[in-house]
C-alpha cells in the first residue's frame, strides 16, 4: 500500500525523546506555568533568605535546601495536576488515544519536563545563594543538593498526576495550589519547623515535602535528626501509592 | 478516479454494533465496512451515531456488542494505528506549539512519515508553518488539524466533518487533497452533514440515523432519493387512490393534512387541484436530507 514509502526512523525512544522535547518547549512557552515556576521560588529565596537573612549564612543555607524543595514541587504539580486536567477535559488525550502515540511516552514526557524545571529552579537557587547568600558548601553538597532537588520532584508529579485525573481543567489550578502553598507552609519550607505553632509543627511528617526537606537539610547538616532511611521509605511508598492510585482511576477516567 | 473493481480489499470493518450510553442508543446493531482506495461518506443529521461509528474504530469508544476490527486487528492495537489518519471533530491541540512543531510530534508517531513541504502544500498551511497553533483562527485551526491527519502515508485517513468551519476556497482545496490522496491510494471515510461534500467526494454514501444505516448506495442513488419533494395539503381525496399516480413514493396523513412525497411535484399539484376543487392550503416543500431520510425510516418501521 505504502508504495513510496520515505525511510522509516521510527523507534519507541525516539518518539519518547520527541515527546519530552516538545512538552518542555511547550510548557516553557506558557507563562501561566514557566513564571510561576522558575520566577516565585527565587524571588521569594532572594527576599527571605538573601535579603532578610542578610549576614547569617546560615539562615540562607537553611532556606536554600527547603526553598530547593517548595520550587521543584511546582513543576510536578503544576506540571501533572492542571495540564492532565486539561489535557482530559478539552480532546488532546483524546486525539493521543486515536493515533498512535505511545501513552506512556505521556507521561514520561511530563516527568522529564518536571526534572528539567527542577534542575534549573535548583540552579538559579544556587547561584543567588551561593554569590548573594555567602552560602558556602562543597562540591559534593552542590551536588547532592542537586539530586536530591531533582528526585524530590517525583512525588509531587504522581501526587500531581491524581489531581488531574481526579479533577477538571477549570477547578485544577485553584486545587493545585490549595494543596501546594499550605504544604510547603506545613512541612517547614518557609519558616523552620520550630518556628510553627506546636501541633502543626508534630504534624509535619504526614507532608511528602516535610520528608523532601529533612533530606535536603541533612546535606547542611541542619535537620531535626530522623534517619534518613525514614524519610525515603515515607516518600517511596507515597510515591508507589500515588502511582498505584492513579493506574486504578486512569482506566475509568471520562476523557472528553 | 478510483477503479471499485480492483480494489475490494476490507480495511476496517463493524460487524452488527451497538453501543449504549446510559439510556441513549447511540448505535444499534450497525454493520459497515471500508474497502480499500475508496471515499466513504457517513452522512446523517447531528447525533446520529456518525461521531460513534467513527469513535469505534479510532479506539476511542468500545463496543457494548458487536465486532471491530481494523486492519484484521483490534483498534487498541498500535500496529493498526500507525495505519491510519485521525481529523477528530474537535480537539484542543497544544497552543503554544508552532504549527510545524506540531507536525513534526505527529510524525514521530508514524513509519512512513510525509514530506513536511508536501503536508504543508496539501493543507494549504505553508505560511502558518511558524506560527504558535493558538494564534490561529478557527479555519487555520481546522486545516492544521488535517494536515496531522495526513502527515504520514497512511492505509485509511478518518476525518470527522472535516470541513466545518472552513470557508468554500479551503473547502474546495481540502477536497482537491482528497482526491489527490485517493488517487495515491488512500481510503478516506468522512463524516458529514453536508450533501455536497458527499457528492463531490464519495464513492459510496451510508446515510445513518438514530444508531441505524438507513441507506446505503452511490451518490446518484442517493441524489435521487433527496430529489424527493412534499406536497402538504387539505383535501378530501383518497389516499389509496393517490397511490396509484404516476411519480408517486409516498402518501399519508399527517393531522387533518394529505401529505405526498413525489418526483414530480407540479405534475401531481397540477393533478391535485384539478380532482379537489376545495383543496386548501397547498404546500410544496422540498425533503431536506435529513428529512428525507428519517422518512425512510419510518417507512421501514411501519
Amino acid at each position: 500500500m505504502n508504495a513510496v514509502s520515505t525511510q522509516s526512523n521510527y523507534s519507541a525512544f525516539s518518539v519518547y525523546v520527541t515527546e519530552a522535547k516538545f512538552e518542555f518547549i511547550r510548557m516553557l512557552r506558557m507563562p501561566m506555568f514557566a513564571l510561576p515556576a522558575l520566577v516565585f521560588p527565587a524571588m521569594f529565596y532572594l527576599l527571605f533568605g538573601v535579603l532578610m537573612g542578610k549576614g547569617k549564612p546560615e539562615v540562607s543555607a537553611y532556606l536554600l535546601a527547603t526553598y530547593c524543595i517548595f520550587g521543584v514541587m511546582g513543576p510536578g504539580l503544576f506540571g501533572f495536576g492542571v495540564s492532565v486536567a486539561l489535557e482530559k477535559d478539552q480532546g488532546w488525550l483524546k486525539w493521543r488515544r486515536a493515533v498512535p502515540a505511545l501513552p506512556g511516552a505521556y507521561f514520561v514526557s511530563k516527568m522529564t519536563m518536571a526534572l528539567i524545571f527542577a534542575f534549573i529552579i535548583f540552579v538559579e537557587l544556587a547561584v543567588l545563594a551561593g554569590t548573594f547568600g555567602g552560602v558556602d558548601l562543597n562540591v559534593l553538597q552542590w551536588s547532592q543538593l542537586m539530586v536530591i532537588s531533582m528526585l524530590s520532584a517525583l512525588p509531587f508529579c504522581a501526587l500531581g498526576l491524581v489531581i488531574g485525573i481526579l479533577v477538571n481543567g477549570q477547578a485544577a489550578p485553584a486545587i493545585v495550589n490549595f494543596i501546594y502553598l499550605p504544604m510547603a507552609f506545613l512541612s517547614g519550607l518557609w519558616l523552620p519547623i520550630n518556628l510553627l505553632p506546636k501541633f502543626l509543627g508534630a504534624l509535619a511528617p504526614i507532608w511528602p515535602s516535610y520528608h523532601a526537606s529533612q533530606i535536603a537539610l541533612k546535606v547542611i547538616g541542619d535537620d531535626l535528626g530522623t534517619p534518613i532511611w525514614v524519610h525515603i521509605s515515607y516518600l517511596a511508598v507515597f510515591t508507589l501509592g500515588m502511582l498505584w492510585l492513579a493506574m486504578t482511576l486512569w482506566s475509568r477516567m471520562k476523557v472528553k | 478516479m478510483c477503479d471499485l473493481q480492483n480494489t475490494t480489499t476490507t480495511l476496517a470493518r463493524l460487524e452488527n454494533v451497538s453501543k449504549r450510553y446510559g439510556n441513549v442508543t447511540a448505535l444499534n446493531g450497525l454493520s459497515l465496512s471500508v474497502n480499500a482506495g475508496e471515499i466513504l461518506a457517513l452522512l446523517g443529521p447531528n447525533g446520529a451515531g456518525k461521531t460513534t461509528a467513527v469513535s469505534l474504530l479510532l479506539n476511542l469508544v468500545e463496543a457494548d456488542t458487536g465486532k471491530v476490527s481494523l486492519f484484521n486487528q483490534d483498534p487498541h492495537e498500535l500496529s493498526a494505528r500507525q495505519r491510519i489518519g485521525v481529523m477528530l471533530q474537535s480537539a484542543a491541540l497544544p497552543e503554544t506549539l508552532r504549527v510545524s512543531e506540531l507536525i513534526t510530534l505527529t510524525q514521530s508517531y508514524y513509519r512512513f512519515p510525509r514530506d513536511l513541504t508536501e503536508i504543508a502544500e496539501m493543507a494549504a498551511i505553508v505560511d502558518l508553518l511558524q506560527r504558535p497553533y493558538g494564534k490561529l483562527s478557527g479555519g487555520q485551526q481546522r486545516r492544521v488539524q488535517f494536515a496531522m491527519a495526513i502527515c504520514a502515508r497512511v492505509d485509511i485517513l478518518f476525518l470527522d466533518e472535516p470541513t466545518v468551519g472552513l470557508d468554500i476556497e479551503a473547502r474546495e482545496a481540502m477536497w482537491a487533497s482528497l482526491r489527490k490522496l485517493v488517487a495515491q491510494g488512500c481510503a478516506i471515510v468522512l463524516t458529514t452533514h453536508y450533501l455536497e461534500e458527499a457528492e463531490a467526494l464519495a464513492n459510496r454514501v451510508m446515510v445513518i440515523a438514530q444508531g441505524s444505516v438507513i441507506a446505503e448506495g452511490t451518490v446518484e442513488s442517493l441524489r435521487s432519493r433527496v430529489a424527493l419533494r412534499k406536497i402538504r395539503c387539505v383535501s378530501r381525496l383518497n389516499i389509496a387512490d393517490i397511490k396509484h399516480w404516476p411519480h408517486i413514493e409516498s402518501v399519508g396523513h399527517d393531522g387533518q393534512y394529505l401529505t405526498i412525497q413525489t418526483t414530480d411535484a407540479e405534475s401531481v399539484s397540477r393533478r391535485l387541484l384539478a380532482e379537489d376543487p376545495a383543496l386548501e392550503q397547498l404546500e410544496i416543500k422540498r425533503a431536506g436530507l435529513a428529512e428525507a431520510f428519517i422518512e425512510l425510516t419510518k417507512e421501514q418501521v411501519s
